[in-house]
């Protein structure tokens, strides 16, 4: 497939990138380097076989459902770049007054 | 780099019969010996490892381990006790930093992970530490595991210690120079499309990577998830068996670690002789080990099958197959004949060896690349400056901040792979790509299960090449894609895979040669592997094989410490005309280098 701008742009997008214009710019070049590599795969006559998610097939995998401590709260919020006592801290994301909590 | 712990390094190590280079160069198995004859302490070990690793300018670590001569004290003090947990008890070793240690900076050699401290331990850094090792540090490595080269990392390349112009391979390439450069003497790293097996072919190490989901990747920063594994780099395969033993085995808190109890990795190995015999019944270890997964419960699809592969051999004799994809072009003249010479040998030492074929090879790059960006872009999806990692200074909304910090978090090569997989996993061109690759998938597997049923083991060199020059300019990230090309489909195929050294080209660099086995044959292919690297002695120069073939390799260590045999090196003894201009791929990476850069 030919990658263009436009599909680095949105893919880029999707991805939650955001790229200068020299990384667009060479980014488009690449990607339809690589693309093309994976284009390969187009030549292989693939329409009665199954695809392979793991290659070691696995039964799901239970445990029972116990009560067990979970990390300690300091020690998880430790590594929040921006926190309060209790809270990871993020900016506001919903617009206008919330409901009363 | 973090050298906190270097501080404290003094002298008085190595006093005794050996010196410091000496015991620095000796095996993990050796070590071990060393201190359960009382040669020397812990603190030795770990004074020598400090003293090297802070002399050191290869860029190997990304942090030193504050409390190592800490745990080394108390591991001297378990021995004196007669306490001591295992025959690893106070053996230095180091980590890739995508491992992560409760209390220990966890970076994956980016950005966005610089000042990450993992509340938790990774599964194998627990295993380690309840042998009783010394953990040394961490390891630099590729951004997020993703290159060949250990060149994409924030904190700057590693160097091969064999030339420090060329690239240590990747992406666990820290973990490869670190123990080729005796600063550790048991290194972990990371295998997804090769990761612990290049950059050990590149420095001259043995590096194993076990079947998918035989050791827990609990704690391990993920980077493909049905591709990703837990890999030893040791000085020699006894070591690595010895790693194995020490780190296999199933794990309720990893869902893909396999419950199939651990084989004896150590007890079948025999030197050359291994290769005359491929151990009879359950070649060493036999139970849960190769045997029981016959039917997957696929409708018949007989994935890998079981005692039927393996055992008809007259004689015992292994059989090995070498595939013909993998040894003609594109592949280095040199690698080529240091790989036909090790057959040759161990055909003459008793093997049958014969040429076969994986006649899909030529699509695991492709499938590999597509599965690996898919679910790395799915995996990193996760770091978005919120709860750990990196946040850009200056946003005006949430999905501003989420996109700065992402765009300034990660490096290039990680953005290129969070694109293709993005881009082959959205609308319209999923069964195009994602799709197409996981049924190449099952083509690719079933070229396998067709080679195990005659082979118990394929060979084929480690990398299509040897170490190529730091700053090297490809044409475009796909060449250097290109150069997985004997790695990836055992990882897209979820086998076990050993490289070990073989003879240098004609520059000095190390050759390694890569022998596959069918899911679970961990046992058997380090039997192998082990019968090759005596064969091997005389080709591989800085390292002499120490401790090997000295019969049972170990119960440990226990006899192998003495019999170090510096067997001197014959240099490139394996390669034949230096310098041959049929080197066409060797010479893809030959350009020109990036300025800056020490090399020229």
């Amino acid at each position: 497939m030919k990658i263009t701008r436009e599909t680095v742009i949105r893919v880029a997008g999707l991805a939650k990138l955001a790229l200068t214009e020299a990384e667009t710019e060479r980014l488009t070049h690449e990607m339809g380097k690589i693309v093309e590599f994976a284009d390969k795969l187009a030549e292989l006559e693939l329409t009665a076989v199954a695809p392979t998610t793991h290659a070691v097939q696995m039964e799901n995998v239970y445990r029972a459902d116990e009560l067990k401590p979970s990390y300690p709260r300091e020690e998880i919020l430790a590594n929040g770049p921006e926190r309060d006592d209790t809270c990871f801290l993020v900016p506001k994301a919903v617009d206008g007054e919330g409901p009363e909590w | 780099m973090v050298k906190a712990g270097a501080s404290g390094a003094g002298g008085g190590a190595g006093g005794g019969a050996s010196g410091k280079e000496e015991i620095a160069a000796w095996s993990m198995t050796q070590a071990a010996a060393g201190l359960a004859r009382g040669e020397v302490t812990s603190r030795q070990l770990t004074e020598i490892m400090l003293e090297r690793i802070a002399a050191s300018d290869n860029n190997a670590y990304i942090t030193v381990n504050p409390q190592a001569l800490a745990e080394a004290d108390a591991a001297d003090a378990r021995r004196r006790a007669g306490k001591a947990r295992s025959g690893a008890d106070g053996i230095p070793v180091a980590l890739k930093d995508n491992i992560c240690v409760r209390g220990l900076p966890t970076t994956c050699a980016s950005r966005m992970l610089a000042n990450f401290t993992p509340p938790y331990s990774a599964a194998v850094a627990e295993r380690l530490a309840e042998a009783g090792t010394v953990l040394l540090g961490k390891l630099n490595m590729d951004e997020f595991a993703m290159g060949s080269t250990s060149e994409h990392s924030y904190f700057g390349p590693v160097k091969n210690p064999r030339n420090p112009a060329r690239v240590a391979g990747g992406s666990s390439g820290g973990a490869a120079a670190a123990v080729a450069e005796d600063l550790a003497y048991l290194a972990l790293g990371t295998d997804t499309g090769g990761s612990v097996r290049q950059p050990a072919a590149f420095c001259g190490a043995v590096g194993l990577k076990p079947t998918y989901g035989r050791i827990s990747r609990f704690g391990v920063v993920a980077f493909a998830s049905s591709l990703d594994q837990v890999g030893p780099i040791t000085k020699t395969v006894a070591d690595c068996a010895w790693a194995l033993s020490l780190l296999a085995g199933g794990d309720p808190r990893d869902s893909s670690s396999l419950p199939h109890p651990p084989a004896d990795y150590i007890a079948g190995l025999r030197g050359v002789a291994g290769l005359a015999d491929a151990g009879g019944s359950g070649y060493g270890g036999g139970g849960g080990n190769g045997g029981g997964r016959g039917s997957d419960g696929d409708g018949g699809r007989d994935t890998y099958g079981n005692g039927t592969v393996f055992g008809a051999g007259q004689g015992g004799r292994p059989r090995i197959g070498v595939p013909r994809e993998y040894m003609g072009e594109g592949i280095q003249a040199e690698v080529r004949r240091a790989v036909s010479d090790l057959a040759a040998k161990m055909a003459a030492a008793g093997a049958a060896v014969e040429e076969c074929s994986l006649p899909r090879a030529e699509y695991a790059l492709s499938a590999y690349y597509v599965i690996s960006s898919a679910e790395a872009c799915s995996n990193l999806g996760r770091y978005d400056g919120v709860k750990y990692g990196y946040r850009a200074n200056n946003y005006d909304s949430l999905e501003d901040m989420i996109r700065r910090s992402r765009s300034e978090g990660f490096g290039d090569e990680v953005k290129r792979r969070i694109l293709l997989g993005t881009y082959t996993l959205s609308a319209g061109y999923f069964d195009a790509y994602y799709k197409r690759a996981q049924q190449a998938r099952t083509l690719i597997m079933e070229d396998f299960r067709q080679a195990f049923q005659r082979y118990d083991a394929l060979l084929i060199p480690t990398s299509p090449v040897t170490a190529w020059r730091r700053g090297a300019d490809f044409a475009d990230p796909s060449a250097v894609y290109a150069m997985d090309l004997c790695t990836v489909s055992v990882n897209v195929a979820g086998l076990p895979a050993i490289s070990l050294p073989w003879g240098t080209d004609g520059d000095g660099l190390p050759i390694g040669a890569q022998l596959i086995g069918a899911p679970l044959s961990e046992a058997l292919l380090l039997r192998i592997a082990h019968g090759a690297e005596e064969l091997g002695a005389a080709v591989n120069s800085r390292r002499p094989n120490a401790g090997i073939g000295t019969g049972p390799a170990v119960g440990a260590a226990r006899d192998a410490g003495a019999g170090s045999a510096a067997s001197p090196a014959s240099g490139s003894a394996s390669s034949t005309g230096a310098g041959s201009a049929a080197d066409a791929a060797g010479d893809a990476g030959a350009g020109r280098s990036e300025g800056g850069r020490l090399d020229g």
